[in-house]
């Protein structure tokens, strides 16, 4: 089932009506989400990416715009005629229910034609715990169940009547590290099997970027880019975008385009075409560094991480928005650091020129 | 050097037991404290079974005696039948169930309305509702009684159900409890596709059961012992009410009062409610903790 919302907007009206402002959540939202893919909704808190999992829930309705199920128009449907799967951030588990009330009671709402028999309620309420792997807890209270049970089991609700979509809150956002990489992975599995069209909220950039088939990053309201993972990483359209998404994030530093080459401070790091002279951004993915005894980048080194895998170098130079620059540099070559200067050849691809003011890419060829 | 060690652990020694001498003096004066307490408590019961099963006698000797010289059960069967103690329960019943279960479902809508409903108005609404609150129970005797003459319901079982089905304190303390239910629960029954009644049947009245049980057990309680309301409004033989029955049934012609007969009725009303307290004090306790002062 394709999702389309259509110029999409919500407007919470002000608390406090003499002084305080209307806040816009949502602003002016098109996006179509395609059938059966996995889309991660991303962005800092307050962006209004819960409010968008909202209204396509139905739980809030939107101030105007559209949305649309397939070719039906569910803009006014109420949330219990959608046919929708909601997991919830603290998954919303009734809690005077054993596991499998609480799997079988969207199956017992089912009106009309939907009617299930009790054999037949039994029998998908039991396969949907198999697809968790929670069919052994089933006469469980979810006081008696761990963090990451619970979470298989509110999953394992929101799926079992067979939603046309599939919506997840923060869905990883309660368990700890280890089960998040676990559980995340298992989500990415159940919704390759189910093929259910699954939308999902989170601020944490590595998880979406590692199990989206596309993610969708926000800010104050205003869609910013959206993308395949790697695509949005390679070619961030603005500074937010490249800033929110990596880790360790990206190098930030000011910078000026004069004649044809771009300049950190005095020093000329690489040659660009197609782009005015101007005052720019420049952001420079970890990766992006090569030490070079003749680099053209200065800078003062403050110390040396080793990871095993690669090394990471801290160091310092006037120009930087950041507090340090930090470079990831492969392990594999003995690159011997030391002095006060480190001394850096950047990547073109991976480095990104932006506007001052607006801070929009610049679209231009880097060398 | 081993002197001073063993001068130490002495010296813990004689803390150790000083702290045990000390903590078994403040256990023997707080059993103490309660015992006395509980004797307190308990003696007018004593002196009520007492009572009733001694000789109308026995029962007027100048020094009352602490038990009774000759034990008559007999006054428990003479109890039941003077008082008619039967037709006087049976009204006690159909008033303390009815009222009991109409209130409960007035509460359970009207909580659920001011918990979790929007609608224009509702805090003001419910602001008056606990403002009704201020006004003591027996200004609203007066206006009461002058409504129920007026609607002719004298001695009947609706004039001692139906002014008193609606409780503010009831549908307060309800609805606290229902505002403690974390609002994803409501939205996720939605998703799962409940309407709000059904929501409210399969979630929140289930998570709101000790309340709810407080509640059916306070006004259980109140019907049980009401006596001004019924007594002047339902005094007839059909309707009267235990407590009024107990007031009235024992006074024989002679004007002189049968004390120990009368003893054996208070004793045989008190049974129920004695039993409700044993095993749902839980809940009672919990009631009215919750309420803060009112029992």
């Amino acid at each position: 089932m394709k999702v389309v919302l259509q110029n999409l907007t919500k407007i919470f009206p002000s608390r406090d009506k003499k002084a305080g402002k209307e806040v816009v959540a949502v602003n002016d939202f098109n996006f179509e989400i395609p059938d059966g893919k996995l889309i991660g909704l991303l962005g800092p808190s307050g962006c209004g990416k819960s409010t968008t999992l909202y209204m396509i829930s139905g739980l809030q309705k939107p101030t105007s715009g559209k949305i649309f199920f397939g070719d039906d128009d569910v803009t006014e449907l109420s949330t219990e005629n959608r046919g929708i799967g909601l997991v919830f951030q603290n998954y919303a588990l009734y809690p005077h229910m054993t596991v499998q009330q609480n799997i079988l009671f969207p199956l017992q709402n089912l009106k009309g034609a939907d009617k299930l028999s009790k054999e037949e309620m039994q029998e998908r309420a039991y396969n949907a715990a198999k697809l968790v792997q929670i069919e052994e807890l089933m006469d469980r209270k979810p006081s008696e169940l761990s963090g990451g049970q619970q979470q298989r089991v509110a999953i394992a609700r929101a799926l079992v009547k067979m939603p046309r979509v599939l919506l997840l809150d923060e869905p990883l956002s309660n368990l700890d590290a280890r089960l998040r990489l676990q559980t995340r992975e298992e989500i990415r599995r159940i919704q390759k099997e189910t093929g259910i069209t699954t939308v999902f909220v989170t601020h944490d950039q590595e998880e979406a970027m590692s199990i989206s088939d596309m993610i969708v990053v926000m800010k104050l309201g205003v869609l910013q880019q959206i993308g395949k993972p790697q695509d949005v990483y390679d070619d961030p359209a603005n500074l937010f975008v490249a800033k929110f998404l990596g880790t360790p994030p990206i190098n930030v530093l000011e910078g000026k385009i004069q004649g044809g080459k771009v300049y950190i401070g005095q020093e000329a790091v690489l040659e660009v075409s197609g782009a005015e002279d101007q005052d720019v951004v420049i952001g420079i993915r970890p990766e992006g560094f090569e030490l070079a005894e003749t680099g053209a980048l200065h800078c003062n080194l403050v110390n040396v991480e080793v990871m095993g895998r690669d090394v990471s170098i801290v160091s310092h130079h006037p120009a930087s928005q950041n507090a340090s620059i930090r470079s990831i540099i492969n392990a594999d070559h003995k690159t011997s650091v030391g002095g006060q200067i480190v001394r850096y050849d950047l990547k073109p691809h991976k480095v990104f020129l932006f506007n001052k003011e607006t801070e929009e890419r610049i679209r231009c060829e880097v060398k | 050097m081993s002197d001073t060690i063993t001068m130490k652990e002495k010296n813990i020694q004689q803390v150790s037991a000083a702290q045990k001498t000390m903590q078994i003096l403040v256990k023997f004066f707080t059993y103490a404290f309660l015992i006395l307490m509980a004797l307190i408590v308990l003696f007018p019961f004593y002196w009520m079974i007492i009572s009733s099963l001694k000789t109308l006698a026995e029962y007027r000797l100048n020094v009352p005696t602490f038990f009774p010289q000759q034990i008559m059960f007999s006054n428990y069967a003479e109890a039941f039948t003077t008082a008619s103690l039967g037709q006087l329960f049976y009204n006690t019943m159909i008033v303390g169930v009815v009222s009991t279960l109409l209130s409960l479902v007035i509460t359970v809508l009207s909580a659920f309305a001011f918990a979790r409903l929007e609608f224009k108005g509702r805090d003001t609404m419910f602001g008056l509702l606990l403002a009704t609150m201020m006004i003591p129970g027996e200004l609203f005797t007066i206006t009461n009684y002058a409504t129920v003459t007026q609607l002719g319901w004298m001695n009947t079982y609706r004039v001692l159900i139906i002014p008193f089905l609606v409780s503010v304190f009831y549908i307060y303390l309800l609805r606290q409890n229902f505002m403690q239910i974390p609002n994803e629960l409501y939205l996720a029954a939605k998703v799962d596709g409940t309407s709000d009644l059904k929501y409210l049947w399969k979630v929140m009245v289930p998570l709101s059961l000790p309340t709810l049980i407080s509640i059916t057990i306070l006004k259980m309680m109140g019907s049980w012992n009401s006596y001004i309301w019924p007594r002047l409004v339902a005094n007839d033989e059909a309707h009267r009410m235990i407590t009024n029955g107990l007031r009235n049934a024992f006074t024989e012609t002679s004007g002189d009062v049968n004390y120990p007969v009368q003893m054996a009725a208070v004793a045989l009303v008190s049974a129920p409610l004695f039993l409700v307290f044993v095993f749902l004090r839980k809940y009672i306790m919990a009631g009215v903790s919750r309420s803060g002062i009112k029992g």
